[in-house]
C-alpha cells in the first residue's frame, strides 16, 4: 500500500489542492490569524467579520493556496468565532475554494472548525505535549474528520530544538501515527520548529541550520511526509531592517526548500527573490543561516547597519508587460502606473463590443483588487491616489468612444457631494477623502472650496446625491457646518452627513451637529473610515442599522460629553485675572529689538527653506502615521513612506530649481505693553496705537498654577519697563493653485495634493526659518543660537510665535488686526476670507513673543462673562463674538 | 477481503434502479400509506415512501424482486429518507430505527431467496442512507450566511442511529447517496466508523455525490476532484455519483473519479433529465445506449439507475455491462 505513487498529500476547498514532489512550495495565507495579525483581531473583536472576509479574501486573491485561520485570543470566544468565521467563508466561493488550515492551541477550537468544513483541512496543530494517549486520540478524530494534520516537533519533555530532537520527535509522531492510528502518511505534516538565529546566544547558532538538516531527514526517512513553518520566526532579530530580513526569508527558503520543505507561512511582502539579494548581504546572511563562521552574527550585525533604510534598488522590471491584458491593467492599476495605460486601455476597447465594457469589466476588476488591498491594510493611501490617476487617464481615454457610442453611464455605488465649507479654503484632506471615495465606484460631485451653503444646497438637490461631505480647516468652518445641517433639517433632507477636516471632531459633532439634523450625521477623519462609513450608510442590508446606531452613539457620546463638561469648574473672568501669570518684571530679560517696524520678505529663496521643514505633518496628511525620520523605516508603513518621501524630494527640487512656487512674508516688531490684564498695547509713531486682545483661561487650576493669557507675557505698562512684541504673515503659497490645476489637468490627483501638501510644508518651514531670523538678528534676543532642526521642530528655543486660531488664540478676529498693522494684503498679497482663513492656503500669520518665559498653551473653554468683556473691549456685538468663539465657550 | 469486493475486481454489478418510480405504479393513497397502524395518525402521510416498508411491506418486496429478476446484483433499501430529521416531517422521529430495520430485513429476505436460487449469482442488500433535506454548510437564510439550520454533530447522531438499524436489519452494504453538501456525507461516515468501531465490524460503503447541473459542481460549490478529496479519508467500496443528470452529462465526472480514486467507481445516472411534467422518459434503449460509454472507456464497476429507472432500464444496462471488464482497481493514477 505504501508504495502507491498516488500518495500525494491531496486538500480540497471547494476546489482540489494536490501537492506532489514536483509542486512548487505551497505558500499559506497567514493574515486571518488573531495573533499575527493585529488588524484581523480588530476586525473579530469589533465583529466587523465583512472586513475580516475582504482579508480572507486578500490573501486568496493574492496567491495563498491554504488560508490558515487562528482564533487564539483570550478576549474572544475562539471556539464561536472560529465556527462562525469558517461558516461565513463557506458562503464566499471565492474565499472557499481553497483548503483551510484550522489553527488553534486548543483541542475543542479545532474539533469546532472540523465540524464545520466540507473539504479536506489541515489541522494545525497537535504533538506529543500532553502525551502519546492524547495524541493518538485527536489524530484518530482528525482521520475521521478528514483532515490532514501538522504535528509540531514537541514532546513530553519540550520543544525540540536541536536536530536529534527534531528527528526524535518526528520518528517517534510518525510511528505512533502510522502504525497505531493508521493515518494516512501522506497526510502528515511536521512542522520541526523555525527558531531565531543571530540572537548573539550561542545555542541559537544552529536553529536554522539544524531546522533545515531536520527537514532533510524527514523527507528522507520518513516516506510521504511534508514539512512545513512559520518562516519570519528566523529573523526576529533583525526586525525593522526590513532588507536583511527580506534576504534571510529568501536565503533560508532556499535552503529549506532544497532539503524538502514544501509548504509554510511566508509574508510574500518580506522575501526578496533570492537571485536579488546583493552579493555582500547573501554572503552574510549565508553565514549565519547555514552557520558558516564563528564570528557570522557580529559580521551580519556589523553589516546590517550599513544595509538600514537604504531603499531597494527600483531596478525596472518589464516582464510584467508580457502577461494578458487583465493583468497588465490590474497591475498598472495597482501599482500606479500610468506609463501604459492608455495603450493597454485601448487594446481592451477594440477587444470589447461597448467601450463601457472597459471601465466595468477590466478597471474595475482592477480597481476592486485596489479597494481589497487598501482595506486590508496592505496599501497605503498615497498609493490608492495614484491608482486613481491611473484609472482617471484610462476613463478619460475611453470617454469619447463612450459618447460616441451614446453608451449610458454605468451606475456608480452612490453619488457624494464634496465641499470644503464657505470662509474655508482647505482641501487636502477633502481631495484626498474624495479620490478614495472614487476609487471604490462612487461618484464624486466636488463642489471645491469656499462653497456657500446656498450652492451646496441646490447642488445636492440638481445631483440627487446620496450623501453630502463637509470639510474644513479652521474654527469659524464648524459654525458653517452647523448652519448647513440646520438649513438641511429645514428644507427636509434625507441623506446623511459626513463631517471631517483638522478643526472638526467627533464631539462637536455630536453636541453640535447631529442634535439639529435628524438625519444621520457622521464624523470621519481619515480617509480609509470613509469609505467604511459611506458603504455602510448606503448598502441597503446595512443602512437602516447603522444610521440607528450612529444616531445612538452620537446622543450616548453628546451625553456623556455633556456631563463631563459640566463636572469641570471655571472661574470668573475677575478671578482668573488675579490668578494670572505674574512674571518676575526684570529689566535684563528684555531685549531691544535691533530692528524696529515692518520688514518685508520678497522673491525670498525657496531653498534656504529645506533644512527646515518638519516632514511628519506632511506623512499624516497622508495617513500614513509616524515620526519622520523613523517612519521611513516602519515596519508596516516604511515602504510607502518611503516612496512617497522620494516623490515629495522630486517635486520639491522641481519646485525649487524652477522656482514655481514664491514665498513672501512681512513681519514687525513693536514697542509695547500689557494693559488692562489681557491686552497688548502698541505704541507706533504717526498712527493712532494698535491693541492685541486676548483671551484668558478660565478653567479652576491647581493652587499655584496661574489662569494664563498672551497679554500675561508682555511687561505691563505699571511695570515702568518697555517690551516689545512682534507679528508676521509669511506664505509660499503663491502658485500652488495653478500649479495643482496643471496637475488636475492632467488627471494627476496625486500630484495635485502632493504640491498643495508641500506648499503647506514650505509655509511652515518659512515660518520657523523666519522666527530664528528674529529671534537671532531682527530682534536679536538669543543671538547665540544654535539648533539643529530637530530642536527646532522640537521647539527648544526662546519665545514663541502663536497664531491666532491656534490653541493659545482661538480667535481668528485678531488676524485683522495683525493685517491691519502689517497691511499684509497690500505688501505680499495674502488675503482674509469671510471666515478670516488666509488665501493663499499655505500661510502662516502669527505674533511673536518674546520673554523667556513665555510658552504655548491651550486657552481651553471660557465662560460668558469673558465673552461679554471680550466683546465689549473689542467693541463688537455679543452675538458677533459668540459666532468667532464658539469652540471656546462652556456648554450650559 | 469480503465476498464483495472480490467480485468487483470480476465483474461489473449492477445496482438496481428507483424505487419511487415504481411505487407511482401502485398508485397508493392516503389510506394506503397509513394502513391499519397508522390510521389515526395526527399528520397527513401521503408521500412517505419509507413507510410503505411497514404498511405496504409486499410492493416493497415486489418491487425489490422485480429488480433482481431484471439482473440486479444490488438492492437499495426502501430508507431514502430513514434518519429522525427527514422523518420529522412526518413526525415520525420514533419509528427511524424501526422504518430502516423493517426496509434492510425485506430487502434481504428477497435477496436471500435469489442468491439461494442461483448461487453463482450472490445478491447484496444496500442500505440506503439519503443527504437529509437540511445542509451543514450552507444558510437557508441568504440574508444570514453564518446560520446553519443543522450541525455536524446533529447529523452524526442521526444517520448513526439509521446506520445501526439498517445493519441490524441485514444490509451488507451502506450507500451514503445524493450527496449535495459534502459536509453532511463527511458526518455520515463518521457515524459509520463509529459503530464499525463499537462493532468492530467491516462494512463496504459506497458513496455517491450528485452534480447538481451543467456547472459541473455539487450543490455545495464543490468539483468532482474537490469532492472526491473531501470524502477519500476513510476505506470506501467506491466513490460515484448518482441523481440529477443523465447518464451523458455524468461522463466527465466519472471521467475525473476514475482517473483520481484507487476506489470503485459507481454511477447510477436518472433516465434523462425530467420533461415538462416532471417525468422522465429516456427509453431502457436510450440510456443503455449512453452508459455503452462508461463501459467502453472503463469507467465503472457499479452501475445502476436513479429517478425515472425501472426493471426494464435495469434489464437493458445489465446485458450490456455482462459483455464488458470492470474498470481495473488499484490502476495507477496519474495526478
Amino acid at each position: 500500500m505504501l508504495n502507491k505513487p498516488s500518495r500525494y498529500l491531496k486538500l480540497s476547498g471547494l476546489e482540489p489542492l494536490i501537492i506532489t514532489p514536483d509542486s512548487n512550495f505551497i505558500n499559506v495565507g497567514e493574515r486571518t490569524n488573531v495573533a499575527g495579525s493585529k488588524k484581523f483581531l480588530r476586525l473579530i473583536k469589533e465583529r466587523k467579520l465583512e472586513e475580516a472576509l475582504d482579508v480572507a479574501r486578500h490573501q486568496v486573491e493574492g496567491g495563498a493556496q491554504i488560508i490558515d485561520i487562528n482564533m487564539d485570543d483570550g478576549l474572544i470566544d475562539g471556539k464561536e468565532a472560529m465556527v462562525n468565521f469558517l461558516n461565513l467563508i463557506a458562503s464566499e466561493p471565492d474565499i472557499a475554494r481553497v483548503p483551510i488550515m484550522i489553527d488553534s492551541s486548543k483541542w475543542e477550537i479545532i474539533e469546532a472548525g472540523l465540524q464545520v468544513v466540507q473539504g479536506k483541512c489541515v489541522v494545525n496543530s497537535i504533538s506529543l505535549k500532553e502525551g502519546e494517549a492524547e495524541f493518538i486520540r485527536q489524530a484518530t478524530l482528525i482521520k475521521r474528520y478528514g483532515a490532514a494534520v501538522i504535528v509540531m516537533a514537541f514532546d513530553e519533555v519540550g520543544q525540540a530544538d536541536t536536530y536529534e530532537r527534531r528527528v526524535e520527535i518526528a520518528q517517534r509522531s510518525y510511528d505512533v501515527l502510522v502504525n497505531q492510528v493508521n493515518f494516512p502518511p501522506e497526510d502528515i505534516i511536521f512542522d520541526l520548529n523555525i527558531f531565531p538565529v543571530a540572537t548573539g546566544m550561542d545555542e541559537h547558532r544552529k536553529n536554522a541550520l539544524d531546522f533545515i538538516e531536520g527537514t532533510r531527514w524527514v523527507r528522507n526517512n520518513l516516506p510521504y511526509c511534508s514539512v512545513s513553518g512559520g518562516v519570519s520566526n528566523v529573523s526576529f532579530s533583525f526586525r525593522g531592517n526590513n532588507p536583511v530580513r527580506e534576504a534571510m526569508h529568501s536565503v533560508f527558503l532556499y535552503h529549506a526548500i532544497e532539503a524538502g520543505m514544501n509548504m509554510g507561512i511566508v509574508n510574500p511582502a518580506l522575501l526578496e527573490v533570492y537571485d536579488d539579494i546583493p552579493a555582500d548581504l547573501l554572503e552574510h546572511v549565508e553565514d549565519v543561516i547555514l552557520n558558516r563562521r564563528d564570528d557570522a552574527t557580529e559580521r551580519l550585525l556589523e553589516f546590517a547597519e550599513t544595509v538600514v533604510g537604504k531603499a531597494k534598488e527600483s531596478k525596472v522590471d518589464l516582464s510584467w508587460r508580457k502577461e494578458p491584458l487583465q493583468n497588465r491593467i490590474t497591475r498598472a492599476l495597482v501599482k500606479g502606473i500610468d506609463q501604459y495605460i492608455v495603450e493597454d486601455v485601448e487594446e481592451a476597447r477594440l477587444l470589447a463590443s461597448r467601450p463601457l465594457e472597459v471601465i466595468e469589466g477590466n478597471l474595475m476588476k482592477g480597481m476592486n483588487v485596489v479597494g481589497d488591498l487598501f482595506g486590508s491594510g496592505k496599501m497605503f493611501l498615497p498609493q490608492v491616489v495614484k491608482s486613481a490617476r491611473v484609472m482617471k487617464k484610462a476613463v478619460a481615454h475611453l470617454t469619447p468612444f463612450i459618447e460616441a457610442s451614446k453608451d449610458k453611464n454605468t451606475a456608480a455605488a452612490g453619488k457624494i457631494l464634496m465641499a470644503t465649507v464657505k470662509g474655508d479654503v482647505h482641501d487636502i484632506g477633502k481631495n484626498i477623502v474624495s479620490v478614495v471615495l472614487a476609487c471604490n465606484n462612487y461618484e464624486i460631485v466636488d463642489l471645491g472650496v469656499m462653497v456657500p451653503p446656498e450652492v451646496i444646497i441646490q447642488k445636492a438637490k440638481d445631483e440627487q446625491v446620496d450623501v453630502i461631505g463637509l470639510s474644513g480647516l479652521i474654527t469659524p468652518s464648524l459654525d458653517e457646518m452647523v448652519f448647513l445641517a440646520k438649513e438641511m433639517e429645514r428644507q427636509s433632507f434625507s441623506v446623511p452627513l459626513l463631517i471631517g477636516g483638522a478643526t472638526t471632531s467627533k464631539a462637536h459633532t455630536a453636541v453640535k451637529i447631529d442634535p439639529v439634523y435628524s438625519q444621520s450625521v457622521v464624523h470621519v477623519n481619515d480617509a480609509s473610515r470613509a469609505v467604511t462609513v459611506v458603504g455602510d450608510l448606503l448598502k441597503k442590508e446595512t443602512s437602516d442599522g447603522y444610521k440607528k446606531a450612529i444616531k445612538l452613539d452620537y446622543e450616548s457620546f453628546r451625553d456623556k460629553f455633556l456631563n463631563r463638561s459640566k463636572q469641570k469648574e471655571y472661574l470668573s473672568i475677575d478671578d482668573a485675572r488675579k490668578n494670572k501669570l505674574k512674571i518676575d518684571w526684570k529689566p535684563e530679560d528684555i531685549v531691544k529689538p535691533n530692528q524696529m517696524g515692518i520688514q518685508v520678505l520678497e522673491d525670498f529663496d525657496l531653498k534656504k527653506l529645506q533644512d527646515y521643514i518638519d516632514w511628519s505633518p506632511f506623512f499624516r496628511s497622508w495617513d500614513l502615521h509616524g515620526k519622520y525620520p523613523n517612519i521611513l523605516t516602519d515596519e508596516i508603513v516604511g515602504k510607502q513612506a518611503t516612496e512617497l518621501f522620494e516623490d515629495a524630494k522630486t517635486m520639491l527640487d522641481e519646485i525649487l530649481d524652477q522656482k514655481l512656487l514664491k514665498a513672501k512674508a512681512v513681519f514687525g516688531i513693536f514697542p509695547a505693553n500689557q494693559i488692562e490684564d489681557d491686552d497688548i498695547k502698541l505704541e507706533l509713531e504717526g498712527t493712532q496705537p494698535f491693541i492685541f486682545r486676548t483671551l484668558r483661561q478660565q478653567l479652576k487650576k491647581r493652587a499655584g498654577v496661574p489662569n494664563i493669557a498672551l497679554a500675561d507675557f508682555i511687561a505691563p505698562k505699571s511695570s515702568g519697563i518697555q517690551d516689545y512684541v512682534g507679528c508676521f504673515c509669511v506664505t509660499t503659497g503663491f502658485g500652488t493653485q495653478e500649479l495643482a490645476s496643471s496637475y488636475e489637468k492632467n488627471l494627476d490627483d496625486y500630484g495635485s495634493i502632493m504640491v498643495k501638501a508641500l506648499a503647506d510644508r514650505l509655509a511652515e518651514a518659512f515660518a520657523e526659518y523666519l522666527h530664528k531670523e528674529v529671534r537671532t538678528k531682527y530682534w536679536g534676543y538669543t543671538s547665540t543660537e544654535s539648533l539643529s532642526n530637530t530642536e527646532l521642530i522640537d521647539e527648544k528655543y526662546q519665545g514663541i510665535r502663536p497664531a491666532p486660531g491656534y490653541p493659545a488664540c482661538p480667535d481668528h478676529l485678531e488676524k485683522l488686526t495683525i493685517w491691519e498693522l502689517l497691511q499684509v494684503k497690500e505688501r505680499i498679497g495674502v488675503e482674509l476670507t469671510d471666515s478670516l482663513a488666509m488665501w493663499p492656503a499655505a500661510s502662516v500669520s502669527g505674533y511673536y513673543f518674546a520673554h523667556p518665559e513665555a510658552k504655548y498653551f491651550g486657552l481651553g473653554k471660557i465662560q460668558k462673562d469673558q465673552v461679554e468683556d471680550f466683546a465689549k473691549r473689542k467693541d463688537i456685538a455679543i452675538s458677533e463674538a459668540e459666532k468667532w468663539l464658539a469652540p471656546n465657550i462652556v456648554e450650559n | 477481503m469480503s465476498k464483495i469486493e472480490k467480485l468487483l475486481e470480476e465483474h461489473i454489478l449492477v445496482l438496481d434502479g428507483a424505487m419511487g418510480t415504481m411505487l407511482q405504479r401502485y398508485a397508493f393513497k392516503e389510506e394506503d400509506f397509513r394502513g391499519d397502524r397508522f390510521k389515526d395518525w395526527k399528520h397527513p402521510l401521503m408521500g412517505n415512501n419509507d413507510l410503505l416498508s411497514l404498511t405496504q411491506p409486499d410492493a416493497i418486496a415486489e418491487v425489490h424482486r422485480k429488480y433482481f429478476e431484471a439482473g440486479a446484483d444490488i438492492v437499495e433499501t426502501n430508507t431514502f429518507s430513514g434518519t429522525t430529521i427527514a422523518m420529522a416531517d412526518y413526525h415520525m422521529e420514533e419509528l427511524v430505527y424501526e422504518l430502516n430495520y423493517q426496509s434492510a430485513k425485506i430487502a434481504k429476505e428477497v435477496a436471500q431467496e435469489f442468491t439461494e436460487k442461483d448461487p453463482t449469482k450472490p445478491r447484496f442488500v444496500a442500505g440506503s442512507i439519503g443527504p437529509t433535506n437540511k445542509t451543514a454548510s450552507m444558510s437557508p437564510d441568504v440574508n444570514d450566511p453564518g446560520f446553519r439550520a443543522i450541525s455536524f454533530d446533529e447529523l452524526r447522531i442521526a444517520y448513526k442511529e439509521q446506520v445501526e438499524a439498517l445493519l441490524d436489519g441485514g444490509a451488507d452494504i451502506l450507500l451514503v447517496e445524493t450527496i449535495f453538501d459534502t459536509l453532511n456525507a463527511k458526518a455520515a461516515l463518521f457515524a459509520i466508523e463509529e459503530v464499525k468501531e463499537e462493532r468492530n465490524i467491516h462494512v463496504p460503503v459506497m458513496v455517491s455525490g450528485t452534480i447538481t447541473d451543467a456547472s459541473g459542481r455539487t450543490l455545495s460549490g464543490q468539483t468532482a476532484e474537490a469532492f472526491l478529496i473531501s470524502i477519500s479519508h476513510l476505506p470506501i467500496l467506491t466513490v460515484g455519483f448518482n441523481c440529477a443528470l443523465g447518464a451523458s452529462q455524468l461522463v466527465p465526472h466519472l471521467e475525473v473519479l476514475s482517473a483520481k480514486t484507487e476506489f470503485g467507481v459507481s454511477a447510477h445516472p436518472n433516465a434523462g433529465l425530467p420533461n415538462a411534467f416532471g417525468a422522465y422518459d429516456e427509453t431502457p434503449e436510450q440510456m443503455a445506449a449512453q452508459i455503452k460509454e462508461y463501459l467502453e472507456k472503463g469507467l465503472v464497476n457499479i452501475v445502476g439507475g436513479c429517478c425515472g429507472t425501472t426493471p426494464e432500464h435495469i434489464k437493458a444496462i445489465a446485458d450490456l455491462a455482462a459483455q464488458f471488464q470492470p474498470r481495473k482497481l488499484e490502476q495507477e493514477t496519474v495526478s
